[in-house]
């Protein structure tokens, strides 16, 4: 047992936390998020160079033989600076496809784009009506002698508007809700037939709604067999609960620090508000909470390769106790910060919304509360 | 980082486990309710793992420790827990013997760590009093100095099974008119066959008699018996509750806890079905077994930085206030489990030939309710969680 990081895995951690705390301060990014593009493609090209975006890849396809524990930190301090860079989507799910199921030429000719920051990806996985169940869709793609053909509707792809590819899921059989005929496809954001209605999340992102109509890929966009990819799916969507896990602790460790730092400064009655035991006892929880939400973080991370069961009550355990933890120290914070809290020129609200919508993504606490029942 | 034991570490684990599969009391075996046990009973296992030097594995090697690392301890602990092991009580073993291998001079060394070692002297704690409990400082018991004795009067509260106690650790105000409360405090060691000491009895909503009230009255100690400096004894006293709270967590036993209320929840039914089934019900027991997951992880990580040679820190509150209400929730849990046998007063319908057999409802409910009143006291002892989080806004967020 050892929880002690590597002395390169140290050395990323300063680099990236150097890096957000230099260039990624709070009026910088609020510019930034604020701008046309609505990110900054210079710090896309940053992290390409110091090697972050080739760090959990091995060394055999370009990367630093790295895994998710560097994933794992990368995120973390993603989450203290709010960034919006699109790692998870684009390292972390296009990258976990790829590396594990991709063909020899999907891997040359993606995943070398992936690491020098040439190619952005987006995961086009949620439906209008599928709620958090990836086999739920509505989206088909029939083959067609050597092509698919694509029909449906993605709903809230995030960093859509960024990527210049897409990784898609479409049912190839089965019925509706079937665990088999789901597939997985890398799709050319440009292809004929694809269309989007970009727009704003609430936590500082973008994202799109995304329409295919008839678009036709090559048979060689699968990736993995046909029809079953619905464990390749799980196994690369835990891979993103524990990195998005990481992100909001490094959220919730700054809306604590944040939270702190308030309650010494504001005076109410003739005192510093933090005085107050009420308030001391509530930032003492979220302390806890945040903890409790870091253990779970590791014990996710370090549980992804493990045999499947315990891999996803890892993954599900991880993004229930965190889910609540972000939920909690989100509120709180806010409401330790008063009236400043709930407006837009204080930092705090913004981490609060991130820590919000992060729930949101790939299942919320009571979808895994119900994926850690099934498990049991 | 990583999660795995070493090779080491699983080959340490064979062999506690086949050491307590060969060693341990066969009539200990599954106990309901600990105040249902004698005073052997209690001091069984203690003494067996005294003769094979395993009783004080926290303790520095010279002292009779075991030299195990942090994570061989959780491994030892974990192994005990597995078979509900009736572990050595914590007075002597994490609370005084440290106290006196730290602070105690080289005869009270020698007179009192082997029989704590070996379990044949039995230590009780005098610090609360009816007075005094969170507000620690407070307390009024005094020891007058007279000649080569202390003089000590005063009551102290919660004395935890006093009532088998040889020995006593008190906390007496020695000096009256210090500045702060918690100067003026003195550490000493009482024989509690001392003319003047009276135990009493205090029945708890279980109804069962684990806790004392302790009147001394005139009660002639020995001077050699103060531990450490004269009115220093608070720095002795914080540096006990320190110890007291590692390991408090309980994450094994509540792991085998929790395994104990899938078997009750699958063998009730509502409707027909396995109450485990329910999803109400299963979704309770997910959250608990996530919320213990998430202790176990924080315990292994406070574990790790004492093997890197930090000591019990104010980590150690957290792991005081979630194991506590883990604790907790799974006795709750447990009582809404067994349904309408919850109500069945165990004293009352316990048979008197002896028997261990439950005459009414499964034996599983025989003591869901005692157990749920009794665990109410974790969240209250070892300084309340409250006490806690005043510790953590002190020593962690610097407020």
């Amino acid at each position: 047992m050892d929880f002690n990081f590597t002395e390169e895995q140290d050395m990323v951690r300063d680099g990236l936390s150097r890096l957000v705390r230099e260039q990624y301060d709070w009026e910088t990014r609020r510019a930034a998020i604020a701008s046309d593009a609505g990110w900054r493609p210079e710090i896309w090209a940053q992290l390409a160079e110091l090697g972050i975006l080739g760090m959990p890849f091995s060394e055999e396809v370009g990367g630093f033989g790295g895994g998710a524990v560097d994933a794992m930190i990368v995120m973390e301090e993603f989450g203290k600076g709010l960034v919006v860079e699109p790692f998870v989507p684009t390292v972390v799910c296009a990258g976990g496809f790829l590396k594990h199921a991709g063909s020899e030429a999907q891997r040359e000719e993606h995943l070398s784009a992936i690491i020098d920051g040439s190619r952005v990806f987006a995961f086009a996985y949620a439906e209008p009506r599928g709620r958090y169940n990836y086999a739920d869709l509505e989206t088909t793609a029939k083959k067609d002698g050597d092509s698919y053909v694509l029909n449906g509707h993605k709903a809230v792809v995030i960093g859509a508007p960024w990527a210049s590819h897409l990784v898609v899921t479409a049912r190839t059989g089965g019925g509706r809700r079937d665990a088999e005929g789901v597939s997985v496809f890398i799709v050319d954001k440009s292809a004929d037939g694809i269309t989007t209605r970009d727009y704003e999340t609430v936590d500082g992102r973008r994202a799109s709604e995304v329409y295919f109509e008839n678009v036709s890929v090559p048979a060689d966009a699968l990736i993995g067999e046909e029809g079953a990819a619905l464990p390749l799916i799980e196994q690369v969507t835990d891979e993103a609960i524990a990195a998005q896990c990481a992100e909001a602790c490094g959220a919730m460790k700054v809306a604590h620090a944040m939270t702190l730092e308030y309650s010494k400064q504001r005076k109410q009655f003739g005192v510093p508000i933090g005085k107050f035991q009420v308030l001391q006892h509530r930032m003492v929880d979220m302390y806890t909470a945040y903890e409790t939400a870091v253990s779970l973080t590791y014990l996710a991370t370090l549980k992804l390769d493990a045999g499947e069961k315990e891999r996803k009550r890892a993954a599900s355990s991880a993004k229930v106790g965190v889910g609540q933890s972000a939920r909690f120290v989100g509120q709180e914070a806010v409401q330790i910060h008063g009236g400043n809290g709930v407006t837009d020129e204080y930092a705090i609200g913004h981490y609060f919304k991130r820590l919000t919508i992060f729930e949101s993504e790939f299942g919320s606490v009571d979808h895994h509360l119900k994926r850690h029942i099934s498990l049991a | 980082m990583n999660l795995e034991f070493t090779p080491e570490e699983q080959a340490f684990r064979e062999e506690v486990r086949a050491f307590i599969a060969e060693n341990y009391p066969k009539h200990l075996g599954d106990v309901g309710l600990r105040e249902d046990l004698s005073r052997e009973d209690f001091l069984a296992w203690h003494k067996i793992l005294g003769e094979k030097g395993w009783s004080v594995p926290a303790w520095p090697t010279q002292y009779g420790g075991t030299g195990w690392t942090p994570t061989q301890r959780y491994i030892w602990s974990e192994e005990n827990a597995r078979v509900n092991a009736v572990m050595p009580l914590p007075f002597g073993v994490s609370m005084v013997g440290p106290v006196i291998y730290t602070f105690g001079n080289e005869e009270q060394k020698a007179k009192h760590l082997p029989g704590i070692r070996s379990g044949d002297v039995w230590w009780c704690q005098g610090y609360s009093e009816p007075g005094a409990g969170s507000d620690l400082a407070s307390l009024k018991t005094t020891a007058v100095r007279d000649g080569d004795h202390y003089v000590i009067n005063g009551q102290k509260t919660w004395t935890t099974l006093a009532q088998y106690a040889d020995w006593g650790f008190f906390l007496c105000r020695t000096d009256t008119d210090a500045a702060k409360p918690q100067e003026g405090i003195s550490f000493i060691l009482v024989d509690m066959k001392t003319p003047g000491v009276e135990v009493k009895p205090i029945k708890l909503l279980d109804g069962g008699y684990e806790v004392n009230e302790t009147w001394l009255t005139d009660v002639r100690v020995p001077v050699e018996n103060l531990v450490g400096e004269e009115n220093k004894g608070w720095t002795y006293a914080k540096f006990l509750l320190a110890h007291e709270r590692s390991g408090i967590a309980g994450v094994a036993r509540s792991k085998r806890g929790v395994e104990k209320l899938r078997e009750i929840a699958a063998n009730e039914t509502v409707d027909g079905e396995p109450l485990i089934e329910d999803f109400e019900f299963a979704r309770k027991v997910s959250q608990l077994e996530i919320d213990l997951a998430a202790l176990e992880i924080t315990e292994l990580r406070t574990l790790a930085g004492e093997q890197a040679g930090k000591g019990p820190g104010p980590e150690s509150s957290i792991l005081k206030i979630k194991g506590t209400e883990i604790q907790q929730r799974l006795t709750e849990l447990t009582l809404e489990a067994v349904g309408s046998y919850a109500a069945p007063y165990y004293h009352s319908v316990a048979n008197d030939d002896g028997s261990n057999e439950y005459p009414v409802g499964p034996d599983y409910s025989s003591h869901a309710a005692e157990t749920y009143f009794n665990m109410r006291k974790t969240s209250i002892y070892g300084g309340s969680n409250e006490i806690q989080r005043n510790i953590i806004t002190k020593m962690i967020l610097g407020l």
